[in-house]
């Protein structure tokens, strides 16, 4: 057979057994005003996750809600001595909607884990982190897994209004240095964000920088990144069918090598180059 | 002892039930043991890269879903070089399934995929998505059968003839390609279908349009597979909307020899295993020694030519 040079790298087929189970629900209860804490009784096996990664959710259907694929949702927590999955989640279509009907002791069938997560790298000591929302869910486990990795953590955490702000009492708990910034405030707009992010780069240094969602922190952080020389990573997101790389449905652009390349976020993602992602 | 073989041609395979084009690919393999599967199939490719359509590439109607994925291909070399070897480990046969823009460009990919590993070729003479508003070979029998004509003198190894929903000339093509040299048929790809977000009024899919597939279609590549199956002496491989076992053995008493599991793996990623043993529950507890005794038993005597290849509701 000809060895022939390939067009692009092939993605590792990564043969990690991924597991699709039915879980007995916790607790499943409103946070704030518009988020809600779903708490699964998981068993071990699918608790050897990695921040950043996320599970298929196939959520219940009824007279009224009947969503028909499953949603993919990122992991907000993973215990595997407690046996606990935890989903931070915001209700906003029919998916969502119907995950909120859930009641302790039902029961709630995940697929997963699920794609790649966020790297911690050994020399990446001060690691930065900014979010908005419910974006802030997808960086709890990558904050924790910091903690007990030792490293340093500012974490800017951005939304509408104060009690709006999510997790920051989590971050705390972790030793972050948590900065909160709201619309409220007049505290959150991109020129101050930079100035914060600025005095940090010159007071401590920062090795690495992680975000979530927003466009208009993507594009601050790549701005940051490039001036500064500060590598970082993103969780994105995409319409999803199956979630495990098979129907080429949840591709984005990235730039890459001069090109602009199509990967899948289930697989080659959720979480990539924040230099290469490109903003929608 | 109970027979789950069926043939399709000179392929036997071990149980009627394999994945549909495009629904399935080396990473299910870390949910199951691909092997119990009669077949496997990959997307379709194309020789040279493409890129795909633009997303959304998928939204969800109700109970069912539409797709505007298109033919993002790694390309041929790049498929040879990483996907053929993969499923060497496998003792269940290789379906390549390929497209191109003209007869000439489909005959030679046709020719060029012919290589060991691969077991048969399915043609993608049908997907909704490669030409404009879904125009494709399969909507009529002169296409069909000029297409067919090319890829028979191009390879040596079955020929399976995806069919298309979006013509009304069914058991005209499913003859054209019969008579053309394809060794099996399979009914049917997704049927062009629209979205519209009402609050931005946006069409769902970023390339306007789109294939339904689930639950919804079945009745329709069921009757399409039911009209083939009478018109045609070669096999049949029923596929649309299949997501239940109970739904396999419909396809089956409605003529098909195999089917092919799409969208259901989406909602269910062991499906296809459990379809296998749901069918081998039904067989043993209905008294039949094999599928073969199952395939095409619809009780339809009474129904005329007309009423059989109908193309217009009553």
């Amino acid at each position: 057979m000809n060895i022939v040079p390939l067009p692009t790298s092939p993605t590792p087929i990564e043969m990690m057994p991924v597991f699709d189970v039915s879980c007995a629900v916790k607790r499943n209860e409103p946070v704030n005003g518009e988020y809600r804490l779903l708490v699964l009784d998981a068993p071990h096996s699918i608790l050897q996750c990695t921040p950043g990664q996320f599970f298929h959710l196939l959520c219940p259907v009824s007279e009224h809600l009947q969503p028909y694929l499953r949603r993919p949702m990122s992991i907000y927590g993973y215990y595997p001595d407690q046996g606990e999955l935890h989903f931070l989640y915001k209700v906003t279509g029919e998916g969502t909607s119907a995950l909120a009907t859930l009641t302790t002791g039902q029961s709630l069938t995940v697929l997963g884990p699920l794609g790649r997560g966020f790297d911690i790298l050994p020399d990446w000591q001060n690691l930065l982190l900014v979010a908005r929302g419910v974006g802030l869910a997808t960086l709890a486990p990558l904050a924790l897994q910091a903690h007990k990795l030792g490293r340093n953590l500012t974490a800017i955490c951005s939304a509408r209004s104060e009690d709006m702000l999510m997790s920051l009492d989590y971050f705390r708990e972790l030793g972050a240095d948590v900065i909160p910034l709201t619309d409220d405030t007049g505290t959150s707009d991109v020129g101050n964000m930079r100035r914060i992010i600025e005095a940090k780069i010159a007071d401590t240094g920062i090795d690495a920088m992680y975000t979530c969602g927003s466009n208009r922190i993507l594009k601050l952080l790549q701005s940051l990144g490039k001036t500064h020389n500060i590598p970082g990573q993103i969780a994105l997101e995409q319409q999803m069918a199956c979630g495990i790389g098979m129907c080429q449905c949840c591709v984005r652009a990235f730039h890459r090598k001069g090109k602009t390349v199509n990967e899948r976020v289930c697989r080659e993602g959720p979480v990539f180059d924040l230099q290469e992602a490109i903003g929608c | 002892m109970l027979d789950l073989t069926t043939q399709i041609g000179s392929l036997t395979l071990k149980n009627p039930i394999m994945p549909a084009s495009g629904t399935f690919s080396e990473e299910l393999a870390q949910l199951f043991d691909l092997d119990v599967l009669g077949a496997h199939v990959t997307k379709t490719i194309t020789r040279e890269k493409r890129s795909g359509n633009p997303t959304p590439r998928v939204c969800e109607v109700r109970g069912s879903m539409l797709n505007s994925i298109g033919i993002p291909s790694k390309g041929l070399d790049a498929f040879k070089a990483n996907v053929i070897p993969f499923y060497d480990r496998y003792d269940a046969p290789l379906i390549v399934s390929i497209s191109a823009g003209s007869t000439d460009e489909f005959a030679s990919l046709c020719e060029d995929i012919s290589v060991p590993g691969v077991a048969a070729i399915e043609v993608n003479i049908s997907c909704p998505n490669i030409e404009e508003d879904g125009k494709a070979f399969a909507m009529r029998p002169s296409t069909t059968h000029a297409v067919i004509t090319k890829l028979r003198q191009a390879t040596d190894l079955p020929l399976w003839a995806k069919l298309t929903p979006n013509t009304g000339e069914t058991t005209e093509v499913a003859k054209a390609a019969e008579e053309a040299g394809a060794d099996a048929l399979v009914v049917s790809n997704t049927l062009l279908a629209m979205a519209i977000d009402i609050h931005t009024r946006r069409p769902k899919l970023g390339n306007l349009m789109g294939g339904l597939s689930g639950p919804a279609f079945k009745p329709i590549a069921l009757r399409m597979a039911y009209q083939c199956a009478k018109s045609v002496d070669i096999p049949v491989i029923g596929c649309g909307g299949i997501s239940t076992v109970d739904d396999v053995i419909e396809y089956l008493i409605a003529g098909a020899v195999a089917v092919q599991i799409g969208t259901a793996t989406f909602i269910e990623p062991h499906i296809m295993a459990r379809m296998i043993d749901g069918l081998e529950t039904y067989l043993t507890t209905q008294g039949f020694q094999s599928v073969r005794q199952l395939v095409g038993s619809v009780d339809d005597k009474e129904a005329s030519d007309g009423m059989v290849f109908m193309e217009a509701a009553p």
